[in-house]
C-alpha cells in the first residue's frame, strides 16, 4: 500500500511555475532519492508535502488523508519527520531540549496539567526525558545532553537534527541533503547510518541529495527534476545512463 | 576556576529544601508586618522570654512607608514575571502590558466599588482579585490573534495600539469615571496577599516554562517554522503565553488599584509599560529569578533615590558636608532619579546586555528532573546555577 502519494502536484509563486505535475507514488519501506540540479524545486517539494506552502493544484495523500490544506505541525503530527538543507536547530537551546520539543504532539497532557504540574505530567515528562535520552545515545550526543545546541560541532550538529527528526516518532522521513558538507569517508558512514536508522525504526525515506555517490549508493528509486518538472523517475543505474539525465544535471556529458 | 564563592553557591544552590521554607517564612513574615505583630505585647513577652533583648524590638524596621514599598516591589515582580513570558521566552516585543493591568485594575475596583459588599465581607476581595486577572487574560486572547500572522516590530505597533485602545475606550466610557478614573477604592491589597500572589505567579510561570508549552515558546523564539514542523502547535502555545502572561498583568493591576486606592486611565499609559520593561531587561530575559531581582533592584532603587530618603541616609554627615550635598545634589533628585535610572538601563544594555541574569535561571526554579537530564553525564555550573540550555 502506498504510503505517500502526490498526484499532479503544481505549485505557483507568483507567476513562477516552482513544481509542475509533480507526481510521487511512495510505498511503505522504501528509500527514494529525489535529484536535480539548484533551483528544480526538490526542497518546494519537501515544503509542499509537509505544510509549509500549500499546493496550488493537486493531491498529497499520507495512506488515506490528504494533506493540502493541512497546517505543518498537523501534518507532522502524523507522523511526517524532516530536517532542513541549512540545519534549523533550536541553536540557543540545549541539546537535549531541541530533541524534547519534537516530542510535542505524543506528549498526552492538557494546558492545566501543565501549570499546575499535575496528573500526567510527571509520567509524560519523565517518558520523553527517557526518550529523549534514549535517541541521543543511539546518535552519540548523550554526553552533550546539556551542551547548547549551536556549540556542537557541523558533524554533530547534522546528527542532532536527524535525531530531533526521529523523536517525532516518523514513519516517513525527509531528508533534505544529509550529505551537504561531508568528506567522501563521512559519507560512507552516513549511507550506513541511513540504512541502519531505516532498518531500527522501520521508515520510509525521501532524501534530497547532490552527492552522487550517496544517491546512486543506498538510494532504490530516483526521481530527477528540473525546472519544476519531472525529467525522469527509475533504478539508480537507469538514471545514470539516462541521457536527459546526464544533460540535465551532470552538464554536456562526459568530457571526452 | 572554583573560588570559595562559587562552592558556596554551588552548596547554597543544591539546598534544594530552602526554597518551600523561604515561601513559608516569607509568609509569617508578611503577615507578622501587616498586623504588627513586632508589637504585640504577647509576642513581645515571647520574645524577650528567648532572650531577645527588648531594644531590637523597639526598632520598627518596617513603617508604613517601607511596607508600601515592599508591596510595590511584590506588584512588580508579579508584572515583571509575567511580561517576560512573552518578551524574554517567546522573543517578541509587546506593549500591551499596562493595558492588561488597566484591565484587571479596572474590573477588580469595579466589583469592590459597586458589586461585591467588600465592607461587610472582606474575604471577597480575592475573588475581585481573580475577576481582574481573568477578563485580562480573555483580552490577552484576542491580542494573541495579531500574533499569529505578525512578528517583531510590526507585533510591537498592534500592541501599542491595544494599549491606546484600552485607554480610550475607558476614557470614554463616563459610567467607570471617563478620564477621571476611579478615587476612593478601598485599601484592601495587603503584604500577605501581594506575597500570595507573588508566589503564586512564579510558581505558575515557572510551571508552564518547564512544560510542552514553554518549551513550545522558546523554540518559538528560536525559529518558528521549524517549531512548527517538528510538532508544535504554534497558535494554541501562543495563546497560552499570552493569557498566562495578561491574566497576571490583570492580577498585579487589581492589586495595584486596591493599594494606590485611587486609578485613572493615564496610571496605565505607556510609561507604566516601559517601567516594566526596563525590569524585565535589567534583571534579564528568559529568567525568572533575574525578573525578580530586576523588579526588586529597580523598584528599590527608585525608591532610595528619593531626595527624602538620601537626606535621611546621609544625615550622619557633619552640617558642613551635608549642606552643601543638600544644597547641590539631594534637593535635586526628585528631578534627576527619573534621569538616573534610564541611564543605569543604558549603560547596563551597553555593557552587560543580558542583564543581571539572562538566559540563566536559579537552580532552585528549575525542576529536578530537568536538571538530571541535561547533566547526567557531567555536572558543570555557572556561579548563577545551571545554564537551562539557552
Amino acid at each position: 500500500m502506498a504510503l505517500l502519494t502526490a498526484t499532479r502536484v503544481r505549485h505557483y509563486f507568483g507567476g513562477l511555475c516552482a513544481v509542475s505535475d509533480f507526481n510521487l507514488d511512495l510505498q511503505a519501506g522504501e528509500l527514494v532519492g529525489i535529484i536535480g540540479p539548484n533551483g528544480a524545486g526538490k526542497t518546494t517539494v519537501f515544503n509542499l508535502i509537509t505544510g509549509v506552502y500549500r499546493a496550488s493544484e493537486g493531491s498529497i495523500r499520507l495512506r488515506d488523508t490528504e494533506l493540502v490544506g493541512k497546517t505543518p505541525h498537523q501534518i507532522t503530527a502524523l507522523r511526517v519527520g524532516r530536517t532542513f538543507q541549512n540545519i534549523r536547530l533550536f541553536r540557543d537551546l540545549s541539546v537535549l531540549d531541541n530533541v524534547r520539543i519534537a516530542h510535542y504532539a505524543q506528549v498526552r497532557y492538557g494546558p492545566l496539567e501543565a501549570l499546575l504540574h499535575l496528573g500526567r505530567y510527571r509520567r509524560e515528562e519523565q517518558r520523553i526525558v527517557e526518550n529523549s535520552r534514549r535517541l541521543l545515545s543511539i546518535f552519540k550526543l548523550d554526553h552533550l545532553a546539556g551542551e547548547t545546541a549551536k556549540n556542537l560541532p557541523y558533524g554533530s550538529q547534522r546528527r542532532l537534527e536527524i535525531a530531533r527528526a526521529l523523536a517525532i516518532g516518523p514513519e516517513l522521513l525527509l531528508l533534505d541533503e544529509p550529505a551537504a558538507g561531508m568528506n567522501p569517508n563521512e559519507i560512507d558512514q552516513l549511507m550506513e547510518f541511513i540504512q541502519w536508522i531505516r532498518r531500527e525504526f522501520q521508515l520510509t525515506i525521501l532524501l534530497i541529495e547532490h552527492q552522487m555517490k550517496l544517491v546512486m549508493g543506498i538510494c532504490e528509486r530516483i526521481k530527477v527534476l528540473d525546472f519544476g518538472e519531472t525529467l525522469a523517475e527509475g533504478p539508480p543505474e537507469a538514471i545514470q545512463s539516462n541521457p536527459k539525465v546526464l544533460e540535465a544535471y551532470l552538464g554536456e556529458g562526459p568530457v571526452g | 576556576m572554583k573560588t570559595r564563592w562559587s562552592v558556596g553557591w554551588e552548596w547554597l544552590m543544591a539546598q534544594r529544601w530552602l526554597l518551600p521554607v523561604l515561601v513559608a517564612v516569607g509568609f509569617v513574615l508578611a503577615f507578622a508586618i501587616e498586623y504588627d505583630l513586632f508589637n504585640n505585647e504577647y509576642v513581645r513577652g515571647v520574645a524577650m522570654s528567648v532572650g531577645i533583648p527588648e531594644y531590637t524590638l523597639e526598632y520598627t524596621l518596617f513603617n508604613k512607608y517601607v511596607q508600601l514599598v515592599m508591596m510595590y516591589v511584590g506588584i512588580n515582580i508579579i508584572l515583571t514575571v509575567s511580561l517576560n513570558l512573552v518578551n524574554g521566552y517567546m522573543g517578541e516585543f509587546s506593549l500591551a502590558h499596562a493595558g492588561f493591568m488597566a484591565v484587571g485594575a479596572y474590573t477588580a475596583a469595579l466589583l469592590t466599588q459597586k458589586v461585591l459588599p467588600v465592607a461587610a465581607y472582606p474575604g471577597l476581595f480575592p475573588l475581585a482579585v481573580l475577576a481582574g486577572g481573568l477578563m485580562a487574560a480573555a483580552l490577552g486572547l484576542i491580542v494573541a490573534v495579531p500574533s499569529f500572522k505578525v512578528r517583531g516590530d510590526y507585533l510591537a505597533i498592534i500592541t501599542l495600539a491595544f494599549l491606546m485602545i484600552v485607554k480610550s475606550v475607558i476614557e470614554n466610557i463616563d459610567t467607570i469615571g471617563g478620564p477621571r478614573g476611579i478615587p476612593g477604592i478601598k485599601k484592601l491589597t495587603t503584604l500577605p496577599w501581594v506575597f500570595f500572589w507573588v508566589v503564586v505567579s512564579v510558581w505558575v510561570v515557572r510551571n508552564f516554562v518547564y512544560s510542552k508549552y514553554g518549551r513550545g515558546v522558546l523554540s518559538i523564539r528560536e525559529d518558528e517554522i521549524a517549531s512548527d514542523l517538528m510538532s508544535v502547535n504554534t497558535r494554541r502555545v501562543k495563546f497560552l503565553a499570552f493569557m498566562v502572561s495578561s491574566f497576571f498583568a490583570g492580577i498585579a493591576g487589581a492589586l495595584f488599584a486596591h493599594l494606590l486606592q485611587f486609578i485613572s486611565p493615564r496610571v496605565f499609559d505607556i510609561i507604566k509599560t516601559t517601567d516594566v520593561l526596563i525590569m524585565v531587561y535589567l534583571g534579564g530575559i528568559a529568567s525568572i529569578g533575574g525578573s525578580i531581582l530586576g523588579a526588586t533592584v529597580y523598584t528599590v532603587l527608585l525608591e532610595l533615590l528619593r531626595p527624602s530618603t538620601v537626606a535621611a541616609m546621609l544625615a550622619w554627615l557633619p552640617a558642613v558636608a551635608l549642606d552643601p550635598l543638600n544644597e547641590y545634589f539631594i534637593r535635586h533628585l526628585g528631578v534627576w532619579r527619573m534621569v538616573i535610572m534610564p541611564l543605569l538601563l543604558v549603560l547596563v544594555m551597553l555593557y552587560w546586555p543580558r542583564g543581571i541574569m539572562g538566559l540563566r535561571e536559579f537552580r532552585w526554579f528549575i525542576p529536578r528532573r530537568d536538571l538530571e537530564a541535561h547533566h547526567r553525564q557531567h555536572a558543570h555550573g555557572g556561579s548563577h546555577g545551571a545554564a537551562h540550555g539557552h
